[in-house]
């Protein structure tokens, strides 16, 4: 897979700066982090939740709750996909209603994710407001979603593939843009 | 990773990686029901036939919320109300079924092998709650989570498991499934109710209650099923129990930190003493809990199992 045809648009650094500025731009929004919490969609949206936490307690004093959210009872292609995703926890150790609930992923890309995560969070609770935290966005939605908070904007083909590398899941900080002509494939389902 | 069978027939052709996708896949599960709204869409649109041919409360209301949960239609289909009564054979009856086109059918039969004649002729995905004296996958799929739940791991824990083995069809799931993950199984009865050649299942035998609980991990105890007992199998319920039954000094003698399971209903005083059935050592309705989550597992791994390769454009 380490081929030419991949390019590296996002290291360690500038993952790490994108954060910061995400983190500064909560705290401007609101004002502090009274009532606010993360939740990071499995599973690199976990890690990405948990540093954006560290860069609020850093600023702030106290990190913010993190929680963890699963999305794929709430898939809309789960009766057009070969084969069922292995289910994750889902652990939200604040309570949702009248929350302030910041999702976090990696790449936002055709939205859908984020539609079944909404969908699975309101089960959960009927939080304040939701607002959305992606380090990537791709592009080429298919539903109206919009991100908040964007760690980096990557104008993309859809035939291009997006792979968000984590030291946490990956043991690596970087973003890798990949043009790939070939079928969709690898991770990138995972960043829908 | 998926599992390799559109069925659920037995623990038997499971290989241990598919078991622990299963278990974790459970465990993804058991946070829905501390939900506030305790429903996922996951199988919205899909019908499930649950078919029980033999009396059953439980495993049926197990089956039912754990389909419910997942937004999945259910049908109920029981001995007492089916036309199995009226003389239909189970071809029959399963052509009728799938002409409603149900995507499950879960059977629970007196007969062993008849949700294997199901899967056979059929072309609905078969889950198999009972048969016969042969298995019940998904009450030792259950068991096992209870114990990873409880003690973390599988391999390595001594589990004896007390009672009815001969007409067992939870031992003989519990036995396939706990070797297959590395557990060690001693079995314990009466000689008459303790089935020579348990061995060739890789398992211990032994009719002595103290040598099977001495040092266990787990101590799995079987129901008497007195509606099976009419062939003299013991004396008396009297005695079973004062030579089988789980009381506090032969639990005493497990390990520290030992577990007490039972697949329900139980006879309090006949296998187990109601003072161990209510004791802290009891995982019993965590068993019942633990059960909802292992069967929606189950139902969302079978129903991944779309054999149309289908275009994958997220």
């Amino acid at each position: 897979m380490q081929d030419a045809s991949r390019v590296r648009v996002m290291d360690a650094a500038s993952i790490d700066r994108s954060i910061t500025r995400m983190a500064h731009e909560i705290l401007e929004r609101h004002k502090g982090l009274s009532g606010i919490g993360l939740v990071g969609v499995q599973t690199r949206g976990v890690p990405l939740a948990r540093r954006l936490a560290a860069k609020l307690a850093a600023i702030e004093g106290a990190p913010p709750p993190v929680g963890v959210l699963d999305i794929n009872l709430y898939r809309d292609d789960l009766s057009r996909i070969a084969e069922h995703p292995v289910l994750r926890r889902t652990e939200i150790p604040f309570a949702v209603d009248g929350a302030t609930v910041i999702l976090v992923d990696d790449v936002l890309y055709t939205g859908r994710t984020v539609r079944a995560a909404l969908d699975a969070l309101i089960d959960l609770g009927r939080p304040r407001a939701i607002e959305l935290a992606v380090l990537v966005d791709r592009g080429h939605r298919e539903l109206p979603v919009r991100a908040d908070y964007v760690g980096k904007n990557l104008p993309t083909a859809p035939a291009e593939t997006v792979d968000v590398c984590l030291e946490e899941t990956d043991g690596r900080d970087e973003v890798l843009i990949a043009k790939a002509p070939g079928a969709g494939g690898g991770k990138e389902e995972a960043h829908a | 990773m998926k599992l390799t069978s559109p069925h659920l027939l037995g623990i038997e052709p499971l290989t241990p990686a598919e078991i622990t996708l299963i278990l974790d896949t459970a465990d993804g599960f058991t946070d829905i029901a501390t939900r506030e709204i305790k429903k996922v869409p996951t199988l919205r649109g899909k019908t499930v036939v649950n078919l029980f041919v033999e009396p059953s409360t439980r495993t049926r209301s197990s089956f039912e919320l754990a389909e419910k949960r997942l937004s999945a239609d259910a049908l109920n289909f029981s001995t007492a109300t089916s036309s199995l009564v009226k003389g239909e054979t189970l071809l029959d009856t399963l052509r009728n079924l799938e002409a409603m086109k149900p995507d499950f059918i879960v059977i629970r039969h007196s007969e062993a092998g008849a949700p294997h004649f199901l899967a056979k002729h059929g072309r609905t995905s078969i889950v198999n709650a009972g048969d016969g004296a042969h298995e019940h996958p998904t009450q030792a799929l259950l068991d096992a989570l209870t114990i990873r739940r409880s003690k973390g791991r599988l391999a390595g824990l001594r589990v004896a498991i007390v009672g009815d083995i001969l007409h067992s069809r939870v031992a003989r799931s519990n036995v396939h499934l706990l070797t297959k993950m590395g557990a060690d199984v001693v079995l314990c009865g009466p000689p008459t109710l303790l089935p020579r050649g348990v061995a060739a299942l890789g398992a211990k035998a032994t009719h002595r209650m103290q040598e099977a609980v001495e040092g266990a991990d787990v101590v799995m105890m079987l129901r008497i099923q007195l509606e099976r007992m009419r062939g003299g199998f013991f004396p008396t319920l009297r005695e079973y129990a004062a030579f089988y039954g789980l009381d506090t000094p032969r639990l005493a003698r497990a390990a520290p930190g030992a577990i007490v399971m039972h697949p329900g209903p139980i006879n309090r005083g006949v296998e187990i003493m109601g003072e161990v059935a209510d004791g802290s050592a009891s995982v019993i309705l965590d068993q019942v809990t633990n059960g909802i989550a292992v069967r929606m597992a189950v139902l969302y791994l079978l129903a991944g199992g779309n054999r149309e390769p289908a275009p994958q454009e997220r």
